[in-house]
């Protein structure tokens, strides 16, 4: 009989029971996207944020003071120690190597350069464009066009293997040359594949492969310095903690979150001799502006819940008002209201678990256009989501009827079924 | 016995009944019925409250974030050209050009030799204002006197690894300098020596070369700064920081983006809260529109009437809900960025008529549907 009566309801009331459906399904289709965009924004704001270049750098342990003005480096190339090239790709073992986007060798010498003006030395930087380099059975490219994202190129990129340079701005002003032009360096002709504009120290320099600097410094395998973008988690009192002073477990969690400074120890493990730091400009604000719009997005986030819960409540509670009649119709029959309130609950609960399921779908596709269109990345949705969203579709749908169902129960049915309610 | 005056005196008194019989339709419908109003009213609040604070928080959130970006500091450089330096007065023309929106802080800088023959970059600079600027370095006491210095941590391993008093030398000239704090930042600035600018020009008599200078506002607004420095300054090079512009523009465009979906989404699912509750509220007093009709009122008159009602409704929730809105709003701001969300009483007359014209929809809906059906039948209870 209880069955009965509760398909009945749903075969002849279907107008009624489709409006608080649509109603549950769009509060919780807009619900799981927010919570969907919400906890995965803090990693695709990180992921923009690594415009800002590197946050780490990665240095010899012996190395002697830079001596860098203005971005020119007074330091005599032969000076110093340098860290070894056939260990980069080691980067890729440790731990958290998901987390890192991509590192940049650096190799600043100085060249003799043949131009119209007779001999002149000028500085060379000797880089990873857009490398590609092999760990285990894994391939990776890797370059500055990953971890310095501002730099801009008229022309072509040189390609990896070949000896093609690229020519600062205004430098490239200064000798009167322009892209596809040749240039003589160290004795030998290259071809400028194209105009670099930073914005920086590098405007006034000549950017060429690692292979070619080492070449003119005669040190094969030799790297100045490394720069490493890494995805962090902001920074909190354990991860400033020297590691150590901490016990084993504590170490683990420490080692096992991606914090800068965990980052930077295990990329000191992987490269023999090297000291790695954060380089504070980024990573200290990288934090900051990653928490302030997590935060945003969290309240945000708490907003849409709060309005979905109040749209579906809005919608139970009409749509069981609206059957006081029939409410006093089974009073007079002799129904208790125990009985009564189960009818309602078990409808409610029937309309949340179909309405949650759709509206969940619904959310993810929602979820997945906001990533593709905002961020032109998927917002993954963690399928543990999907049991929590129907509890809260069915916790929300009853407290929303909770209260109209003990209306409906309390009516007289005198008064219910003449309709003066 | 109807003189003309006598009808126009009935006319009147009946236009005044008719007027004040409407105005107390009004009323006692809503506090005959003060259950059904309160909640109608209350989703209208509700939804006005949100959507007040979503477009609030939409305004404001790229002034709090610029702020926040401010932190990565200068976002324009002024440099003079290799081995010069900046004319005396080239400071003071910036600082007028920023006019208090901003920072600019001078550098000058030397490569100096320590007691035992190594090189090191010393630099000299305004303190109080490199803190100001460039809040991300982690210095462990900032120095206050003359002759203090504050040494990059891979500098003092160098000129002073013991954290004794040191001596360098630059052309000749020797100056005394007392370690009062170390300096780490995890660039190149780890590898130098500041002092302040007085000592610096006292030993050296050299003048600063380079000035960082962080300006708030658009971006645009520092084009501007950028180009009306150009022209002060001819001999230097004026340039932005396209690494810091750069990265503040995508993650500020972003972010208001997913702000803006958000809010769309949020706005949306209140507006559906009202529309159920507002029509659950005209539908369920279908008998008073029935009697109403078979007393010979007028379609117009109960369109109106219904009209009157949700309009009411609608720009009383409007107002109600925008002063939550504000406070929620305000809220936020405090608590994610700590400086209060200022209330745009720009968004009041958009709330206002979104309000409105929601209740009128949703009134409408349920009035088209009984206008279609014999008030007997409505009566009836069927």
């Amino acid at each position: 009989m209880f069955a009965r009566l509760v398909y009945e309801s749903f075969r002849r009331q279907k107008r009624r029971k489709l409006l608080a459906g649509i109603a549950i399904t769009l509060g919780v289709g807009v619900a799981t996207a927010m919570i969907a965009v919400a906890t995965d924004i803090g990693d695709k704001i990180s992921r923009e944020l690594r415009t800002y270049g590197a946050n780490l750098l990665v240095t010899p342990q012996e190395d002697t003071l830079d001596l860098q003005i203005g971005g020119v480096d007074l330091k005599p190339p032969s000076d110093g120690a340098y860290l070894n090239e056939a260990d980069l790709p080691k980067i890729r073992g440790t731990f958290w190597h998901h987390n890192i986007v991509g590192f940049s060798p650096m190799l600043p010498v100085t060249a003799g350069v043949q131009s119209d003006g007779g001999p002149s030395t000028l500085p060379l930087l000797g880089t990873y464009f857009a490398k590609r380099l092999s760990f285990g059975k894994e391939d990776f490219v890797t370059g500055v066009k990953i971890t310095h994202p501002w730099w801009k190129v008229q022309g072509a990129w040189p390609d990896e293997n070949s000896q093609d340079v690229l020519l600062g701005e205004n430098l490239a002003r200064r000798l009167g040359r322009k892209a596809g032009d040749e240039i003589a360096i160290a004795g030998q002709e290259h071809r400028i594949s194209g105009i670099l504009s930073t914005g920086g120290a590098e405007d006034s320099q000549i950017v060429a492969p690692l292979s070619l600097a080492q070449q003119i410094l005669g040190k094969p395998g030799a790297v100045r310095r490394l720069y490493v973008s890494a995805m962090t988690k902001p920074e909190d009192a354990l991860a400033r903690r020297d590691p150590k002073t901490m016990n084993a477990e504590l170490f683990d969690r420490w080692y096992c979150s991606p914090y800068v400074q965990s980052i930077a120890y295990q990329l000191q493990e992987a490269i023999p001799h090297s000291h790695a730091e954060q380089i504070r400009q980024v990573a200290q604000n990288e934090g900051a502006v990653l928490s302030r719009i997590k935060g945003l997005m969290l309240l945000v986030t708490l907003a849409a819940l709060f309005a979905s819960a109040l749209a579906v409540s809005a919608a139970m509670a009409t749509a069981i008002f609206e059957r006081r009649t029939e409410v006093g119709l089974m009073k007079a029959l002799g129904a208790g209201g125990g009985s009564i309130a189960a009818i309602f609950f078990v409808e409610a609960a029937l309309l949340a678990l179909m309405g949650g399921a759709v509206g969940f779908a619904g959310g993810t596709l929602l979820a997945r256009a906001i990533g593709l269109s905002i961020f032109n990345s998927r917002i993954t949705i963690e399928p543990v989501l999907f049991p929590f969203v129907l509890a809260i579709a069915v916790v929300v749908t009853f407290a929303g009827s909770a209260l109209a169902i003990r209306r409906a129960v309390n009516l007289d049915p005198v008064y219910a079924l003449r309709g003066e309610a | 016995m109807s003189s003309p005056a006598v009808v126009k005196v009935a006319n009147r008194r009946a236009g005044v009944r008719h007027t004040s019989m409407f105005l107390r339709m009004l009323l006692r419908a809503a506090v005959l019925r003060r259950g059904r109003a309160a909640s109608a009213l209350s989703a209208m609040v509700v939804a006005a409250a949100v959507a007040t604070a979503m477009l609030n928080l939409y305004v404001d959130v790229q002034v709090k974030l610029r702020k926040e970006f401010r932190n990565y500091g200068a976002n324009v450089v002024v440099v003079a050209p290799e081995g010069q330096t900046l004319p005396a007065e080239a400071l003071q023309k910036v600082r007028s050009v920023i006019a208090g929106r901003g920072l600019a802080v001078p550098f000058a800088y030397v490569a100096a030799r320590t007691g035992d023959g190594q090189s090191v970059v010393v630099a000299g600079t305004d303190f109080d204002e490199v803190r100001k600027l460039d809040n991300w370095w982690s210095v462990t006491n900032w120095p206050a006197g003359a002759q203090d210095a504050l040494v990059g941590t891979r500098a003092a391993a160098v000129v002073s690894p013991q954290g004794k008093p040191f001596a360098l030398s630059f052309q000749g000239k020797t100056i005394q300098l007392n370690p009062a704090g170390i300096l780490r930042t995890g660039a190149s600035e780890d590898s130098r020596v500041y002092i302040s600018r007085q000592d610096f020009e006292s030993w050296t008599g050299i003048s600063p070369s380079t000035i960082e200078i962080a300006a708030a506002g658009s971006p645009a607004e520092i084009d501007g700064v950028v180009q009306t420095l150009t022209q002060l300054l001819p001999a230097a090079q004026v340039r932005p920081v396209r690494q810091v512009m750069e990265g503040e523009a995508r993650v500020l465009g972003k972010t208001r983006a997913t702000l803006l979906a958000a809010s769309a989404l949020i706005i949306l699912t209140s507006a559906l809260c009202v529309l159920s509750t507002l029509m659950g509220w005209v539908f369920d007093r279908r008998r008073d529109f029935a009697i109403m009709k078979a007393l010979g009122a007028s379609e117009r008159l109960i369109s109106g009437f219904f009209a009157a009602e949700a309009a009411v409704l609608g720009a009383a929730g409007a107002v109600l809900g925008f002063v939550i809105g504000v406070g929620v709003a305000a809220w936020i701001g405090r608590v994610n960025f700590h400086a209060p969300v200022v209330p745009r009483f720009n968004v009041l007359p958009l709330i206002l008529v979104g309000s409105v014209g929601v209740a009128l929809l949703s009134a409408a809906l349920p009035m088209w549907l009984l206008q279609r059906v014999q008030p007997a039948v409505i009566l009836r209870g069927e």
